[in-house]
């Protein structure tokens, strides 16, 4: 379905602001699909509090048995890198902490 | 963090979309890009949402057991994909509560479809079948957006519309195998809901103002038209199959190109419900506002809970 409905003649141009003045606080939501594996971020849901975030969380993105483990965070507690290239790039030029950097006989056997 | 210049991140963002990487929440974006998406988004959201009303009509009245925890599973998930799609749209910097006032108030709005009335059962097997396959097709080709977050909220949605389609299509099985009132009930349902769901892929390409911005930012990846023919060409040999047929005079199959070609849309239909003028545009709003307003209660109820928690883990360590 296309989602984006045709502009009519005359439509209000809307600004979104963020205004969030009222409403629940927002959660991020890591799910652990099942026991071994890591949490992994899948979204995030507005609740009251974290008990009712676990809920919500639950409701919202483990309806099919996607996980059997759900994390919660408060949004504004989490603190992100700099996503620049000058963040990751110095690790771009050191091929030699790969293994495959090293060419190591074949007779050496296992190493 | 450090802020990029306007003219490195129009660079960088330049780079991304050319590579066909994904543009995601932290990086910058131009202004356009960010308010085609919240629209976007918002609509889309809106759209889910709005689209429990047309099922949630038969959910006390679903021939079986089973039928309805099917129904009530499926409405639930419309929930869902709203809240994926709201939460995906408060990484642009909008709130959820935003758009929601911004849809009560008819500032934003969701797909014309679901302001056509479901009349009968049947028209549950049609909603699944034909809607949730246009939707399919549609998001389907938005998993490959070029925005993250929205690219993978659609990854997520298109696993559980396979089964509302399945579902809507085994409805209208059973009632394709039943007696001549429910095949013609199933017909009944064909006939009204075939032409608004393919004006449910927007107006055709030569009159598709917003495209060619939006395919040159990778929002969108195939015009209108393109996925209207795609989802024409599979659905018109299921119409076969059930032994039932679309209401159009003049549809032609072209052995060349492989297409199911069409007659004519009745785009004045389409401008009219766009512009509120469908049969239950003002109806889906009221319910939708009346809901919100007497559950008022609810969200007062869970804050003033969670403020009294607070103040009690304070005291007990105090």
């Amino acid at each position: 379905m296309t989602y984006e409905i045709p502009e009519l003649e005359g439509e209000e141009k809307v600004t979104t602001t963020g205004e969030t003045a009222g409403a629940w606080p927002l959660w991020e939501v890591f799910v652990r699909a099942k026991r071994g594996l890591n949490h992994i971020h899948v979204g995030s849901v507005h609740a009251a509090d974290a008990e009712a975030a676990v809920q919500n969380a639950r409701d919202t993105y483990t309806r099919r048995y996607e996980g059997v483990s759900v994390w919660v965070v408060p949004t504004a507690e989490i603190h992100a890198s700099d996503d620049s290239d000058a963040m990751f790039e110095p690790f771009a030029d050191k091929p030699y902490r790969h293994p495959t950097f090293y060419e190591i006989p074949d007779e050496v056997g296992q190493l | 963090m450090k802020r990029q210049s306007d003219e490195a991140g129009a660079a960088q963002f330049a780079a991304t979309l050319a590579a066909d990487e994904k543009i995601e929440p932290r990086d910058w974006i131009p202004e356009g890009y960010r308010q085609t998406l919240i629209r976007q988004m918002a609509q889309h959201a809106h759209s889910e949402v709005i689209g429990m009303q047309p099922e949630g009509n038969w959910i006390t009245r679903a021939p079986t057991l089973q039928r309805k925890a099917i129904l009530i599973a499926k409405v639930q998930d419309e929930a869902g994909h709203g809240l994926y799609l709201y939460s995906a749209a408060e990484t642009l910097g909008t709130s959820r509560d935003e758009l929601v006032d911004l849809l009560h108030k008819g500032k934003q709005k969701y797909s014309s479809i679901f302001n056509y009335p479901t009349l009968s059962w049947a028209d549950m097997g049609a909603i699944g079948w034909l809607v949730d396959s246009a939707a399919i097709v549609n998001q389907i080709a938005l998993q490959r957006t070029s925005y993250g977050p929205y690219a993978r909220a659609m990854v997520r949605i298109c696993k559980e519309e396979s089964f509302h389609a399945r579902q809507g299509y085994s409805i209208m099985m059973a009632l394709s195998k039943g007696t001549d009132v429910q095949r013609e009930m199933m017909q009944d349902a064909i006939d009204r809901w075939w032409w608004p769901s393919l004006m449910m892929f927007g107006p055709p390409d030569a009159e598709s103002t917003n495209t060619a911005q939006s395919m040159e930012w990778k929002i969108k990846l195939y015009t209108n038209d393109e996925l209207r023919q795609e989802f024409i060409n599979q659905t018109v040999p299921q119409a076969h199959y059930l032994g039932a047929t679309v209401p159009d005079p003049d549809l032609t199959f072209d052995e060349e190109s492989g297409n199911w070609n069409i007659g004519a849309i009745d785009w004045d239909e389409f401008w009219a419900v766009v512009k509120g003028n469908g049969p239950l545009n003002r109806q889906r709003i009221a319910h939708k506002l009346k809901a919100w307003e007497e559950n008022a209660w609810v969200r007062e109820a869970a804050s003033a809970y969670a403020a009294k928690r607070s103040r009690d883990r304070i005291e007990a360590t105090a």
